[in-house]
């Protein structure tokens, strides 16, 4: 009974204590899921809220907002590697604005152009996370493929693409077609890169190596120790070679080094495709005809 | 009573029935690439199955007044299919067309599955009203044989739905499918043609 009563007084402290320790600051429901701003100790997070569990989108050091928190942010970095000072950046899935905040601050005169489907998303941006909009720094909503199908049309160029529009959960399928990538191509400057956040696991890694491929020949995979995220840098028309990388890790690390990317870590991180192909030669290619990735995210 | 001929024509509704759905489904992801796949490209495509499976049930209605026949039945389903190729072959000039000239992709999605959707959906609405018309032969039992229609060619829809969504796309790029169905369905067209031919044919026999 004593025994009882203990456990009974632990699940309770454990719960009050959970609960105490992490704080909803702010909810919502979007047009397209729910939003959740969470705040747990110095650490504030936007959240999407599903049923099964909340996966965290975007996260902020609220006493230092310029320190990144997720490693694929920082990997995506990486891309500084291959280009030097992007003059047209293009953002597909803002998040709470931190790549688009970092890549201002780093070159002011860039213009940035933040691509995101759910306004409710750059709102909580704006409100929570400190998203910095200028005249240089805008932000459009629409569906990423609408986006570069118009600038297509209109002759526009980025010399930095980054593709951030996948959740955990869900695969925006039409994002992840070698049409797709075919009409990014076709908006990419001269000289510049794709920078592509996507999956390490699953069935689909392969599926989307295999179409990247078919596109944009050799890559580049950026991958943390822990293997949860890969970066694809794609796009470039030159390998760089070892001391090129070295000389531009040198130029970049303090550049970098107060918002805690360390990109000489990051620089051993890069797997060349070039060098060896982790999926097989047969592998079926995805398009707008056949893209079940979400089926084949398992 | 189920005859051989009933039980065709149940079949042949429980097959459009499958069709409808399968191709209302594969719609969306033929407008993604243009339009998105936000909650309004489903606006569209919903609202143009709804409005032309409308016109259909009046069109079909109407045809089946006078000399209603199991060809004539056959001929709705070969029209049907014809008018399901062009979504394979011409979407995408069609949607390329439209989003070069409408910004909104509202109005864009909704004029895109208007063009690709319309024309066929209504030849697809347009036989379950014959059915009835072919399978009632007294008045008494007209609800239930439109009961029991309707539950087949629902049926149908359900199971199109979810086999295309679940099965269908994992093996198939989305234009063999829609090519899959407009052969299935001109198949069908043709056997029920047949099958009346056959049977005028056997009429004669035995009266001779």
């Amino acid at each position: 009974m004593h025994k009882l009563k203990l456990l009974f007084i632990s699940i309770m402290a454990l719960l009050f204590s959970a609960h105490s320790m992490s704080n909803v600051v702010h909810k919502e429901r979007s047009l397209y899921r729910n939003l959740l701003v969470e705040e747990t100790g110095d650490l504030r997070c936007l959240k999407f809220d599903e049923k099964t569990r909340q996966s965290s989108q975007s996260c902020m050091y609220i006493s230092d907002p310029k320190k990144l928190v997720f490693n694929y942010t920082k990997l995506a970095f990486s891309s500084l590697l291959l280009i030097d000072n992007p003059k047209n950046v293009l953002i597909i899935g803002l998040g709470g604005g931190t790549l688009s905040n970092m890549i201002h601050e780093l070159y002011p005169k860039a213009h940035i152009e933040n691509v995101e489907i759910d306004p409710s998303v750059i709102k909580v941006a704006r409100d929570y996370f400190n998203f910095i909009e200028t005249d240089n720094v805008t932000t459009k909503v629409q569906d990423g493929r609408i986006f570069i199908k118009r600038a297509a049309l209109k002759s526009q160029q980025f010399d930095w693409i980054i593709l951030d529009a996948f959740n955990g959960d869900y695969i925006p399928e039409h994002l992840l077609t070698k049409e797709f990538f075919e009409e990014i191509k076709s908006v990419l400057a001269e000289g510049g890169i794709v920078a592509a956040n996507t999956f390490s696991s699953s069935k689909l890694y392969e599926h989307e190596s295999a179409t990247y491929h078919a596109v944009f020949g050799d890559f580049i995979n950026v991958t943390a120790n822990n293997n949860s995220n890969r970066i694809i840098l794609a796009g470039y028309n030159k390998t760089p070679t070892e001391q090129q990388i070295a000389q531009r890790v040198k130029q970049l690390a303090p550049l970098l080094a107060p918002y805690d990317v360390d990109i000489e870590a990051i620089s051993q991180r890069m797997f060349f495709t070039k060098d060896g192909k982790d999926w097989p030669s047969d592998t079926k290619v995805l398009t707008d005809q056949y893209s079940p990735a979400n089926l084949l995210n398992f | 009573m189920l005859t051989k001929t009933n039980a065709l024509i149940y079949f042949l509704a429980f097959s459009s029935g499958f069709s409808i759905m399968g191709i209302e489904l594969l719609g969306g992801r033929i407008l993604a690439p243009y339009f998105g796949s936000s909650v309004h490209i489903w606006g569209s495509i919903i609202t143009v199955f709804m409005l032309s499976l409308s016109f259909g049930y009046l069109l079909g209605g109407k045809l089946s007044i006078r000399h209603p026949s199991l060809t004539k039945y056959g001929l709705i389903f070969l029209v049907a299919s014809i008018m399901v190729v062009p979504i394979a072959l011409f979407a995408e000039p069609i949607m390329a067309f439209i989003f070069s000239h409408i910004e909104d992709s509202r109005y864009g999605s909704l004029l895109a599955s208007t063009a690709l959707f319309f024309i066929p959906t209504i030849i697809l609405g347009m036989i379950s009203p014959y059915s009835v018309r072919l399978l009632v032969t007294n008045s008494e039992r007209s609800g239930q044989v439109a009961g029991g229609l309707y539950f087949v060619s629902t049926l149908g829809s359900a199971l199109g739905t979810i086999i295309t969504s679940f099965y269908m796309v994992l093996a198939f790029d989305v234009n063999t499918i829609i090519l899959g169905f407009a052969g299935v369905l001109g198949t069908l067209g043709l056997i029920a043609i047949s099958f009346d031919k056959l049977k005028v044919r056997e009429a004669v026999y035995a009266q001779a």
